[in-house]
């Protein structure tokens, strides 16, 4: 009998298009998703956690561990006029950035607020990607405005992605196979053979959002579970585990990456009047390049740079060893100058401190910073103010993360 | 290598204005024409041979500061006398319409008129200080903002409370409230608000600024009343031009403007001229742009230069035009039932539902099946219009869409010339008798022909939210740009369109103003 199959899943499933996307490594995920631990990203059903956040994270600063970016937002954007559309819309100068590289970049609205951060991929003198952690394309329809030759593609749902963090992961993707794979400069782009394929279909970038020494693979959906079962038995040694989103909150806090919904606001999606952030407010300075003749927001960039920032994203190393989540800050002990707030925090276990991301009144700044911090201890109440320490210097930043080739395992 | 002061592309009016005023103060200026003749839309030329006409058939509001800055008079300008507006109606009973008073209308209609009359003009003259000044920024703490502000705040409590009241409440009023609310006749409703509708996406039903666009036109040295120069609007043109000429001006034809030149480098963009078609590139230390903002912005200029957000706010302006021009070449005098010398301005529009039937046809890209419009035989006041004896009959159609459903195919454009001339026709039954050749031009047509976008006279749309401090947009309403060295000098600036010259004149202001500090 031949039956309609959109009738026929309707009738299975009443909610069909209500439920979260599958991931291209599903399959795999759910499998090893032992404590059911699901949340979701992008429409997409997505890990916190798979087994245990912290022994996740273990793994990505001690053997290696995989984290799934399909749902992260992917762009391709083609054409004589895509290098000119996208340098115009980032606050970077992208003539620097040459083909098989990628780079960091932020962009703003006209106001100077930020919109997001990402990474652009220079696949050819006339193709790009831009990955971002939330959907883009309203705003890149935007910039495309007035550059004609111009193609942007949404691959979000078309490209499989996993990130591949930790020391050990050079070594996994040798015995994998991967020829060369440790000549792999950071933010350089290689390709390789996979499953018997001729034609590389598997592209690798050395980034990540770890602070670590770390890999992004990316290829064709129907190549996305050949991947994960050669990755996994080449890794299988070395104590591969998937990582969900818990695990990456702490890895990336380690090392000063921020994020939307905790460091900044997107500001297409801010309501209210600049409680969005300026690049200059999240210490993104060295993104924004004033060498550039025109980039989107520079105007008021330029100004807000001569009058400096009313706040700004710093790094505290705070007293003790609870975790100042939330914590208002203070100029003083007695908590009657308030100056700001903290972002994200976590006792750090490979830093060895208690450590914070956190929004200071630039005013004060230099000055001594208190932090109340609330915790429980067995259902109660208790609340401390301690003192923070302004830390310059990256929290967790190892020379493995840089060396080309990485040290061997 | 020739460096200028000033690069003005376009010498429409504002163009020529602007580049006068900054000759006379010493500065060189090059305007830049991309046609082989001066005016812009004010432009005459021939259509046939010996007949010659332009898309602008009338003035009715040019400035008289400007005349008399510019000393106009003096360089071959002589301004007419105003005309009256006639409403046209079949069995001749026509409604004719002058500053002092009515002809055709009942004397309770009559009594209206006199009052409404002086109402507007109380309006029109606490505005009118406004039309030539620089609006103030939004969000400006600048001090000549602020006192453009209190001016304006104390103008208005000066009208009175009662006038206050009533101004508040009309400014934004559809012209068929007002109109009902004062008169009975249904011709003269439709003559009376079709000063407000006339180059703009509305009518009478339309709440927005189709009063305003009536006092708009009410600033002029007749109140509104439309004339025709003594020797044609060609004369206004060629005066301008003579006193650019004198003050050291130049002026080039056939000299289209391909690109805005724009300089980059750490210390930001710089327009520092323009490309020519042919590949020229001239310097400047400012480029003044006359054409319409889309042009100048994205065709010009290019998105690359600008912001994004300023960007789809200049692309999304509304510049589509829904005027269409009729000329007729005809070989001696139309004659109009019930009127001696048809030398007023004769509107066909029977009342006020003409008009908005014609617009709800357009509005869905419709070509109108009644066409409205305003008609005008400038050979009557300016003989070398035609050849003698001859006439040119020039029309204003309403309400014809710059995108047309199925597009301006030969076949469309025909019909509805056909259907103009018909609709005249039953005004002036000897007409197609005397016709020795059409023209339609609709705004696709007026579009290509004179480089305006759309086709609209006002460059953009001259409504609300593209009025005063928001036009064409904020960031670009104070006829600089967010591009150093480039400026805004056309209709689609601050006042607005018409043959006015307030845009030409107060960019002209600011460029001086802020070359103090250069």
């Amino acid at each position: 009998m031949k039956t309609d199959n959109k009738t026929q899943t309707s009738k299975l499933d009443p909610y069909a298009g209500e439920r979260l996307k599958r991931s291209h490594f599903h399959p795999r995920q759910a499998e090893l998703n032992l404590r059911d631990a699901w949340s979701s990203w992008n429409g997409y059903k997505f890990a916190d956690y798979y087994y245990d956040e912290e022994y996740e994270y273990f793994c990505i600063r001690n053997s290696c561990a995989t984290y799934d970016i399909c749902p992260m937002q992917k762009y391709r954007i083609s054409g004589a006029d895509a290098h000119f559309m996208l340098n115009r819309m980032v606050t970077r100068d992208l003539n620097k950035l040459k083909e098989d590289r990628v780079t960091y970049v932020c962009w703003c609205t006209d106001q100077g607020r930020l919109i997001d951060d990402g990474t652009i991929f220079k696949l050819g003198s006339e193709s790009f990607m831009l990955t971002c952690g939330s959907p883009s394309l309203a705003w890149l329809r935007k910039s495309a405005l007035g550059f004609e030759r111009l193609e942007i593609t949404d691959l979000s749902d078309d490209l499989a992605a996993l990130s591949f963090q930790g020391p050990t992961t050079c070594e996994v993707l040798k015995k994998m196979g991967l020829e060369g794979i440790q000549n792999l400069k950071p933010f350089n782009i290689m390709y390789f053979d996979i499953g018997g394929s001729s034609h590389k279909p598997l592209m690798v970038s050395r980034t990540g959002f770890t602070g670590d020494l770390g890999y992004e693979l990316w290829i064709a959906p129907q190549l996305a579970l050949t991947l994960w079962d050669e990755l996994y038995a080449a890794g299988d040694d070395y104590g591969i585990q998937p990582y969900g989103e818990a695990a990456t909150n702490m890895a990336r806090l380690e090392a000063g990456f921020i994020m939307p919904g905790m460091e900044f606001n997107e500001a297409l999606k801010t309501v209210n009047y600049q409680y969005d952030q300026t690049p200059f407010e999240l210490n993104l300075d060295w993104l924004v390049d004033f060498n550039k003749p025109h980039f989107n927001g520079r105007s008021a960039l330029l100004e807000e740079r001569d009058r400096g920032p009313k706040y700004r994203l710093v790094k505290l190393d705070i007293a003790g060893n609870k975790p100042a989540d939330e914590s208002a800050l203070y100029a003083d002990q007695k908590c009657s100058v308030e100056i700001g707030y903290v972002t994200s925090a976590m006792w750090s276990p490979v830093v060895k401190a208690n450590i914070a991301l956190a929004m200071i009144d630039s005013d004060y700044i230099d000055g001594s910073i208190w932090a109340e911090i609330y915790y429980g201890k067995e259902l109660r109440h208790h609340s401390k103010v301690v003192r923070c320490v302004l830390q310059n210097a990256p929290f967790w930043a190892p020379d493995r993360a840089r060396l080309t080739p990485p040290p061997a395992f | 290598m020739q460096h200028y002061d000033n690069i003005i592309i376009g010498a429409g009016h504002n163009g020529l204005v602007c580049a006068a005023y900054l000759a006379k103060k010493g500065q060189s200026v090059l305007v830049l024409e991309a046609s082989d003749t001066l005016g812009g839309l004010a432009a005459t030329r021939e259509f046939y041979p010996g007949y010659k006409v332009g898309v602008a058939h009338s003035l009715s509001h040019f400035s008289a500061q400007i005349v008399s800055d510019l000393n106009l008079t003096a360089h071959g300008y002589i301004p007419g006398a105003p005309m009256p507006t006639i409403g046209l109606d079949l069995e001749g009973k026509h409604v004719v319409v002058t500053r002092d008073g009515l002809r055709g209308v009942s004397k309770k209609d009559l009594d209206s008129y006199i009052d409404y009359r002086q109402l507007l003009e109380r309006f029109a003259g606490m505005l009118s200080p406004f039309w030539l000044k620089t609006m103030p920024r939004i969000g400006s703490k600048k001090f000549a903002d602020l006192t453009t502000f209190a001016q304006l705040g104390l103008k208005l409590r000066l009208l009175g409370k009662r006038d206050m009241g009533e101004f508040m409440r009309v400014a934004t009023l559809p012209a068929r409230d007002l109109m009902d609310e004062n008169f009975d006749s249904d011709l003269l409703k439709a003559v009376l608000s079709w000063d407000g509708l006339i180059g703009s996406k509305m009518a009478p039903r339309s709440p927005n600024a189709t009063v305003l666009a009536m006092l708009y036109r009410m600033s002029g040295e007749h109140h509104g009343a439309s004339s025709i120069p003594k020797d044609g609007i060609e004369s206004l043109i060629n005066a301008l031009h003579l006193v650019l000429v004198n003050a050291g001006g130049q002026v080039r034809c056939n000299a289209p403007v391909t690109k805005i030149n724009v300089k980059g480098d750490s210390t930001g963009l710089r327009a520092t001229g323009v490309e020519l078609a042919d590949g020229e590139i001239l310097h400047a230390r400012r480029v003044i742009s006359s054409a319409d903002p889309k042009r100048t912005f994205l065709q010009l200029l290019g998105a690359e230069h600008l912001e994004i957000e300023f960007t789809n706010r200049i692309n999304r302006l509304r510049c589509d035009g829904y005027v269409a021009k009729l000329h007729l070449a005809l070989d001696g005098l139309a004659h109009f039932s019930g009127i001696d010398i048809p030398d007023g301005r004769m509107i066909v529009a029977p009342h006020m539902d003409s008009i908005e039937f014609a617009f709800d046809d357009a509005k869905y890209g419709g070509s109108p099946a009644q066409p409205v419009m305003e008609i005008v035989l400038p050979s009557i006041n300016d003989s070398s219009m035609a050849p003698d004896g001859k006439h040119v009959l020039s029309a204003h159609v309403m309400y014809v869409p710059y995108s047309l459903k199925g597009g301006w195919t030969a076949e469309a454009k025909a019909n509805l010339q056909d259907l103009t001339i018909d609709t005249i026709a039953q005004y002036s039954p000897n007409l197609r008798d005397r016709i020795v050749h059409a023209e339609f031009l609709t705004p696709e047509d007026i579009e290509s022909s004179h480089h305006v976008t759309g086709g609209h006279w006002h460059h953009t749309e001259l409504s609300m939210d593209q009025m005063l401090m928001m036009r064409p947009t904020y960031q670009a309403a104070q006829y600089a740009t967010p591009i150093p060295g480039l400026f805004l000098c056309g209709a689609g600036s601050h006042p607005g369109g018409g043959l006015m010259g307030g845009p030409g004149h107060n960019a002209a202001r600011h460029v001086l103003a802020a070359g103090k500090g250069l």
